[in-house]
């Protein structure tokens, strides 16, 4: 359990990324969760909401686009999903396997809301 | 709406660190194992029982990491070898950075084999490079045959597998060989010891196979 740290590098990856006057229009973070990026998408969520409460990214919410565990055997070259996180392939046996996704995080996307002049 | 694409990873800053790091281990020709595993797998006494085998032969420095207490350093410096505690402080896992500034409190002149020893915990610190050369994770007889496919990310992203309390087989509800072929099943390309730190049985296979690794 790191989310809260996670949680805090997220949101300083927000304030580099952003101009400082434009954070409070922040309504969108997006990420890639991977399976075994070994985060708890529901965990984050909360530390997220937690750590943005009374700050200028209060408006701010996560989006998370969660990244199937896939691996390509280089036997048979073919590649397979598989949310067990076994490495061997499932077809030939093979146990020459690449990883090809499941273990993102990473911060893709920011939404901010037009800056409308004129209103506070 | 207004979109900026960003394409972060969210632990870079812990990856930069790490491979410094690296290259400070490299340097200085040093090999580095970050040793996992649950709590109470004996992750310090097969640390003990690889310090003892060397006997100053091949000079070992280590980097403990615990939630609390200094217990561990205190069991290392027995050994006449140098040792740094980390207290995490409620931490669940040992990060680049912790590393780094421990490393300063280290002297490495003429050190060929730096081991850390991660906070107990089979889920975190798979995620966190501290720029070592290979994860060993460490899964003991007593805590079942299952483990590997219960925490599969611990073991996919370790080199070696230690399985350790084998003396203890006929007393727990443990298969062997149910254990091995878990873990092999969710990384096939681990190198597997089986010890025991009461016996010492299979702790020099251990500690050969490691000092083979020792860059000259």
């Amino acid at each position: 359990m790191h989310e809260l740290s996670i949680a805090q590098n997220i949101l300083e990856i927000v304030r580099q990324s952003v101009p400082e006057d434009e954070l409070e229009d922040v309504r969108v973070i997006r990420l890639k969760v991977g399976t075994f990026s070994g985060v708890v998408a529901e965990s984050l969520d909360f530390c997220v909401s937690a750590v943005v409460a009374g700050t200028s990214l209060s408006g701010a919410k996560l989006a998370i686009d969660h990244v199937p565990f896939r691996i390509r055997c280089q036997t048979c070259e073919r590649e397979f999903t598989n949310d067990l996180g076994y490495v061997a392939c499932p077809e030939c046996g093979g146990v020459e396997t690449t990883v090809v996704s499941g273990r993102e995080l990473q911060v893709t996307e920011i939404e901010l809301d037009d800056h409308q002049q004129g209103t506070p | 709406m207004t979109i900026v694409t960003v394409e972060r990873k969210v632990l870079e800053k812990n990856d930069e660190i790490a491979r410094r790091n690296r290259a400070l281990f490299s340097s200085k020709n040093l090999f580095v194992i970050n040793l996992v595993s649950s709590p109470g797998s004996g992750k310090t006494s097969i640390l003990e029982r690889t310090l003892e085998f060397f006997n100053r032969r091949v000079p070992v420095a280590v980097i403990e990491g615990d939630v609390q207490t200094d217990f561990d350093a205190q069991r290392i410096a027995r050994y006449q070898t140098p040792v740094v505690q980390i207290v995490t402080n409620g931490g669940c896992h040992l990060d680049a950075k912790l590393v780094e500034d421990a490393l300063g409190s280290l002297n490495l002149e003429g050190i060929r084999l730096l081991i850390i020893e991660n906070v107990g915990n089979l889920v975190c610190p798979s995620n966190y490079d501290l720029g070592e050369a290979m994860k060993v994770v460490v899964a003991s007889t007593t805590e079942g045959d299952d483990k590997p496919l219960k925490y599969p990310a611990m073991f996919q992203h370790a080199s070696v597998l230690i399985v350790n309390k084998i003396d203890l087989l006929p007393y727990v509800n443990c298969n062997l060989e149910a254990l091995k072929a878990n873990a092999l099943k969710i990384n096939p390309a681990l190198r597997v010891f089986e010890t025991s730190c009461t016996t010492r049985s299979g702790i020099a296979a251990w500690c050969s196979w490691l000092e083979s690794n020792l860059k000259p």
